[in-house]
Formats: structure tokens, C-alpha cells, sequence
């Protein structure tokens, strides 16, 4: 136990400051979580939904809980069920084999709902577009809120685009 | 070496095989005369202890022929690739005899090029694997004469369709369905649990969730397209995509890549291998309940993909593997960075592994979980990662009998790691090791970096082929290619190592309980999109 500790000790806190809303102004955490609080009543949930991608924006979402971005630790959390979310999380280009799913889970997550389209597959089909298998971006089968690009979008983009989501819808 | 062809025949069958021209992996290209031809190969591979590596289905009438059908298998020498031409007979399907007997790991792949090409087998199994209900079924995304509308969907309806699992009887049995949707954030597919109380009976996945027809895609597109899309895959083993399609076009077109873009090449690939197993061991230490292996571990896998960002330009290192060579160098500097990070991200993990070692509620989830025999890995044609923690020295980049590994493997001198164990904690203990000799291989290669040019030009030649295999971090990355008579590509097929590890993990869970599947699955980390494509 002692040694752990220790390394825990050691490692000291990493976590960085919170980057701007995208396009929005500089604003303070604490604005930002009095923000949070005002929109929602409470911290903000999320549920990640992989609709088809080649999980290259998974892998930048999971480091969004890195102790460098420290999302939860921002109040800002990952759930498992679409029941308990406030957003919606996607990422494509979503599948017509997961058509159906996002559909049943869109309709399953609380109003009012923000959907997030991740990744350039997620905003507009990227490299596999439309097609036999394909319903390209996550637009064409639920309403988006809005769009983070990037190939795979960069956690601090992932960030700035949460942020700026619950920012303009408040 | 180009103008010295090599023939070869394994283990005396009648097949004349020809050895694949370039720097890239030992592949010998053979033509079977017949389903019987091709069966008794089969057969002769499976008993020699060889693997199935690869099996799909090409529409060759608009070269005045019919369809013909791949299979790369997996010998000691490296990797004999068999084709059989089969007749078109009008809209029919036209038949080949069923590998699944021999192969177990033939089933779905067999099931895929089913529903893609429409050209089937004589087996039993004749369940749709990548069509659920989104096209009809006699229509055959990949073949050339598919009549289909632009856009979303291609005109058809998009049907709910019933699967037929195969059912648990007995008192107390009973089923859990999970996903496709699953709680993490983690890559859809569905898995029907049978159950009696917590023990795990039977799992049986149904895939294709995944399923975005980047085959489809593939046909007609130039080189540079074919390289964006093989590199997208599968998102986390991107680089070693990018090589073995690379590796594939070189092979085709007969050009040699220079020797600083095959080492940079493998820079990239063993970068690749530590970012990954890294969040791994992160993620197999949370499962089990320990966070603060998930935050010290995703701390340095940050770390690392930091770096990437600062040297490569990209996290992820996607698109910077092309034919040809590579698309960015490095100069002195960032070599000595890497170097620097590579000392220390050793000392860490070292610190890291001694904890884990210590932590008895963390070896008690591990050990003896997920067990894999060596004769159960070999059955089921496993490779890579999964396959050595299951005792089997098996390592693309690594000498054995009879196999030189492809530049600049041959001369780094690759020390494979190997566990008997077969469960959990082996794999646990194979990604440690394995993140160590990444790390002295990466130190070695930026220690002795070539000079010169990083990138020829590839001019694609029409009617050529070729296969690339790459020892990626989850395992054997393969990509066979055949250019048109134009120089286009006219058919790509991109083989995840998920392929074969899926139905391991069947078997892994077995007899364990439910709450251990995470743990297992995560030590697997397979790739559902890589097998869905």
C-alpha cells in the first residue's frame, strides 16, 4: 500500500486548465460549472454512442478521462445508459447494421437532449460517405446538435466542443 | 531480388507455389485446380500446424472470367496464398467446400464473403454474418454488376433482422443479451450470454455492426484513396494497416521502398504497439477495480501520443505509412526526444509492474481467468498477441525456423515473448514484456536510422497483385491487393486478427463468470470494426 501511495504522491496532479468553448469567450472553470449547474440542475452526463466508427475517436474520447483532461473531474461524466444521459455522443458514420440502435437510443435519452456528432465521419460521412452500408453522417438519422471535426478530433477539440454545446444551448 | 522467382511446394501437395517479388513478408502465390485441390492443402496446413490467415472472394467476370476465392494460410516458412476460380452460373451462387471443419476460424469469414461477393460454401452454417437486414439478400455488395442507387441506404430498405443463436436448454439456463450498444465507450456488436446462475455457459457474438462497406469503397479508387481508407480501418492499429497495404502495393508493382522509410515505418508500428498496450494495461488494471492503474497508465499513453502529435504531426500516426515509403522524416532532435521518453517510460512502467505484481486482489482476477490453451489457440488459427500469451511462439517480426522476418525486422533481432498460462494475467504479462522490447527496438532503430530518401514513386501496374502481412499489436494485420487493367484498384481486402480472436474469446469466457467478461474481453481488445469492415 505505501509504495502505491507513494507513486500516487509522486505523480502529484497533472490535471491542465480547461481550454476555451470553441468560438465562445474566455471564461472562468467556475463560470463555466455555474453554467453547467444553470443549464442542467447538475453535473453534465454523457453517453458515447460508437455508431460505426473505426474507433480512432473512441480511443480520443477515453482520453478524455486522462488525468491531463480530467473530464470527470470537471463534473462532466460518461454513463452507461442513455436514460441517465444529457447528451448524446456520436460518432460515425453511422452504420445502417446501428441505424436502428441510435434511433432506439436517441428516443430513450431524456429531453432536452443535446446531440453531439464526433469525428468527421460523424459530421458528414468522411472517407466512407454514403452507401449500401452506410448513413454517413450521424445527421441523417437523428438531429445534431453539434459537430466536432477532426480525424479523429483531438481531446482538447473534443473538449472545446462539449463545452461550447452546453453553451449555446442553455 | 525481383527477377529471381521462387518456386516452392509444401509438403509435397501437387500445388507449385511462386514466391511474391519485394522487401515485404515470405507470401507464396499458388492456384488450386479444384475444391478438392484446395481441401486437401487445407488439410496438409492444418496438419503441419499451420493457420488459416485469411479467406475472402473476388468478382473477376469483367476480366472474362468468373469469381475466384482467396485463402492465405499461415505455415512456419510464411504465408502460401491459394486461389480458386469458380465458375459464374448466371445469378447463382457459385459453391466451394467448406474450410470450417478444418479451420474453425473459416466459418465467419466464409459467412462475410458470402454475403459481399455471393459466392458460398457446402457447409451446414449457411446464417448471413455482415448483412442483417440492410440489403436483401441476393444482392452482393461486391460484385461488379450490383445494381444499387447513390446515397444513403443504395435505394433498399433497412429490415430488423431475427438471428438465429444457438440455444442453451436445462434447468436455470437462461440468456443475456448485451449490445449492440455496450455501457462503455467501447465499438458496437451484440453478445448473447447463456447462463445458469453467474456461470457462463456459452457465449455466442453476433457481429457486423461495424459493417461500413469499405470493401465496396475500395473498388475503383486510386492508391492514395486506397491508403486513407486501408488506414481507417481499424483506428488503433492504423500504422500497421498502412504497411501491410503499402507492403501489399510494393509487391504488386515492384518497387523497394527505401531503407529509411521501412525503418521509420517501424518506428511508427512499435509506437503504435506501446501506445496501445499501454491503455491496455490501464484499462485491464480499472476492470478489475484498480483506478489508479487506469490514470497512471492513460497518463503515459498521453505522454506518448503527445509526442506523435509533436514528431509525426498526429496522435495516431494515420496516413503518414504510404506506398512507397513515408510522408514525413524526423530529424536528430526529435530522435533524442524519443529516445529520452523511451527511458523513461520504461522506468514507470517498470514502477507500474512491480505495484500490479504486488496487488493480490489484481493477480486474484487475473490468474486463471480467460484460459486459452496452446492446442485451443492453435485450433482456432489464432495470432499475435493472444496467441503468444497462449504459449506460441509466433511473431512476424521475430526469426524461426525456416522464416526471416521482413527489413528491418531481420536485422534488430526481435526477442518474441511468450506465456504459457493462457489467461489473463498472461496476457497482462506478454504486454509488459512486450511494451519493453518495443521500447529497445524503438531505441535501436532511431540509434541506427539509414540515411537517404524516405519515399519513392509508385506507379500502379494494371492487373498486378499482391499480399502484405504485418505483426501489428493485436496480431497479424494482412491486406491482399489486385489492381484493374487501369491501374485502379479492383479489389482490396484489409484482414483484422479479430477475425480469428472473436471466436476465441467464445471459448476464453467459458466456465468463468459473467462479471469476468469485461476483464477478459479488454485483455483480448479485440477490434469489432477491423472485422466488421
Amino acid at each position: 500500500m505505501i509504495p502505491l501511495l507513494r507513486h500516487i504522491f509522486r505523480t502529484g496532479i497533472l490535471t491542465e486548465p480547461m481550454p476555451e468553448a470553441e468560438g465562445g469567450p474566455q471564461r472562468e472553470i467556475d463560470r463555466l460549472h455555474d453554467e453547467i449547474l444553470k443549464v442542467l440542475g447538475r453535473a453534465l452526463t454523457i453517453r458515447e454512442i460508437d455508431a460505426g466508427s473505426c474507433n480512432g475517436c473512441e480511443l480520443e474520447i477515453h482520453a478524455l478521462n486522462n488525468p491531463y483532461y480530467n473530464l470527470e473531474g470537471r463534473g462532466i461524466k460518461f454513463v452507461a445508459s442513455p436514460r441517465h444521459a444529457d447528451m448524446l455522443l456520436v460518432t460515425g458514420p453511422v452504420t445502417r447494421n446501428m441505424e436502428n440502435a441510435l434511433r432506439i437510443a436517441y428516443d430513450c435519452t431524456p429531453d432536452p437532449k443535446l446531440v453531439v456528432a464526433v469525428g468527421d465521419c460523424g459530421c458528414n460521412g468522411g472517407v466512407f460517405g454514403e452507401s449500401y452500408a452506410s448513413c454517413g453522417a450521424v445527421d441523417n438519422v437523428v438531429g445534431v446538435d453539434l459537430r466536432i471535426p477532426g480525424c479523429p478530433p483531438t481531446p482538447l477539440a473534443l473538449m472545446q466542443g462539449i463545452l461550447a454545446a452546453i453553451s449555446t444551448t442553455k | 531480388m525481383y527477377f529471381i522467382t521462387l518456386s516452392m511446394i509444401f509438403h509435397a501437395e501437387p500445388i507449385e507455389f511462386v514466391r511474391q517479388p519485394g522487401l515485404g513478408a515470405p507470401v507464396w502465390r499458388g492456384r488450386a485446380a479444384d475444391g478438392e485441390d484446395l481441401l486437401r492443402f487445407a488439410i496438409s496446413v492444418h496438419r503441419h500446424q499451420g493457420r488459416l490467415a485469411a479467406l475472402w472472394g473476388e468478382d473477376r467476370r469483367q476480366q472474362g472470367a468468373g469469381y475466384r476465392l482467396h485463402c492465405v494460410f499461415a505455415l512456419d516458412e510464411g504465408w502460401p496464398w491459394l486461389s480458386l476460380d469458380l465458375a459464374a452460373e448466371g445469378d447463382r451462387c457459385p459453391v466451394y467446400p467448406d474450410l470450417s471443419g478444418i479451420f474453425p476460424a473459416a466459418n465467419r469469414m466464409q459467412r462475410a464473403t458470402r454475403d459481399l461477393v455471393g459466392i458460398a460454401t457446402d457447409g451446414s452454417d449457411q446464417r448471413p454474418w455482415l448483412r442483417h437486414g440492410a440489403w436483401p439478400a441476393d444482392w452482393y455488395p461486391l460484385r461488379h454488376d450490383a445494381v444499387h442507387e447513390v446515397g444513403m441506404g443504395a435505394g433498399f430498405a433497412n429490415f430488423p433482422s431475427d438471428y438465429e443463436f444457438v440455444k442453451v436448454g436445462g434447468e436455470g439456463a437462461h440468456e443475456i443479451p448485451v449490445g449492440p450498444i455496450h455501457a462503455g465507450i467501447i465499438e458496437p456488436g451484440h453478445f448473447r450470454f447463456s447462463v445458469v446462475g453467474e456461470r457462463v455457459l456459452r457465449l455466442e457474438q453476433r457481429l457486423g455492426y461495424q459493417h461500413k462497406g469499405v470493401e465496396k469503397l475500395l473498388i475503383g479508387a486510386d492508391l492514395a484513396h486506397g491508403a486513407r481508407l486501408v488506414g481507417r480501418v481499424s483506428g488503433d492499429s492504423t500504422c500497421a494497416y498502412a504497411w501491410a497495404y503499402a507492403d501489399a502495393v510494393e509487391a504488386a508493382c515492384r518497387v523497394e521502398p527505401p531503407p529509411r522509410a521501412l525503418h521509420l515505418r517501424a518506428l511508427m508500428l512499435e509506437r503504435e504497439r506501446v501506445a496501445n498496450h499501454l491503455g491496455d494495461l490501464g484499462a485491464l488494471g480499472n476492470d478489475a477495480a484498480f483506478a489508479f492503474g487506469l490514470t497512471q497508465f492513460m497518463r503515459l499513453k498521453e505522454d506518448w501520443l503527445r509526442l506523435n502529435q509533436q514528431l509525426f504531426g498526429h496522435r495516431f500516426m494515420m496516413d503518414r505509412i504510404v506506398p512507397g515509403g513515408v510522408v514525413m522524416d524526423v530529424d536528430a532532435a526529435a530522435l533524442a526526444a524519443m529516445i529520452e521518453q523511451c527511458g523513461v517510460v520504461r522506468g514507470e512502467v517498470r514502477k507500474l509492474r512491480a505495484l500490479y505484481d504486488a496487488h493480490a486482489g489484481l493477480q486474484d482476477r487475473f490468474a486463471t481467468t480467460g484460459a486459452i490453451d496452446t492446442a485451443l489457440a492453435r485450433e482456432l488459427s489464432l495470432s499475435g498477441m493472444a496467441a503468444r500469451a497462449s504459449g506460441i511462439l509466433l511473431d512476424g517480426r521475430a526469426h524461426r525456423q525456416g522464416y526471416t522476418p521482413p527489413a528491418p525486422y531481420a536485422q534488430l533481432g526481435v526477442r518474441p515473448v511468450t506465456d504459457e498460462r493462457g489467461d489473463v494475467a498472461a496476457r497482462v504479462a506478454v504486454r509488459f514484456d512486450e511494451i519493453y522490447e518495443s521500447l529497445r527496438l524503438l531505441r535501436e532503430i532511431a540509434l541506427g536510422l539509414p540515411g537517404g530518401e524516405i519515399r519513392v514513386e509508385v506507379a500502379p501496374l494494371g492487373d498486378a497483385s499482391g499480399l502484405g502481412a504485418i505483426e501489428g499489436w493485436r496480431g497479424e494485420v494482412l491486406v491482399g491487393v489486385q489492381f484493374a487493367a487501369d491501374g485502379r484498384l479492383a479489389r482490396v481486402h484489409p484482414h483484422d486478427p479479430s477475425w480469428q480472436a472473436w471466436p476465441a474469446l467464445e471459448h476464453a469466457v467459458m466456465k468463468d463468470i459473467v462479471p469476468d467478461f469485461p476483464l477478459i474481453n479488454k485483455s483480448f481488445n479485440l477490434s469489432y470494426s477491423g472485422a466488421d469492415l
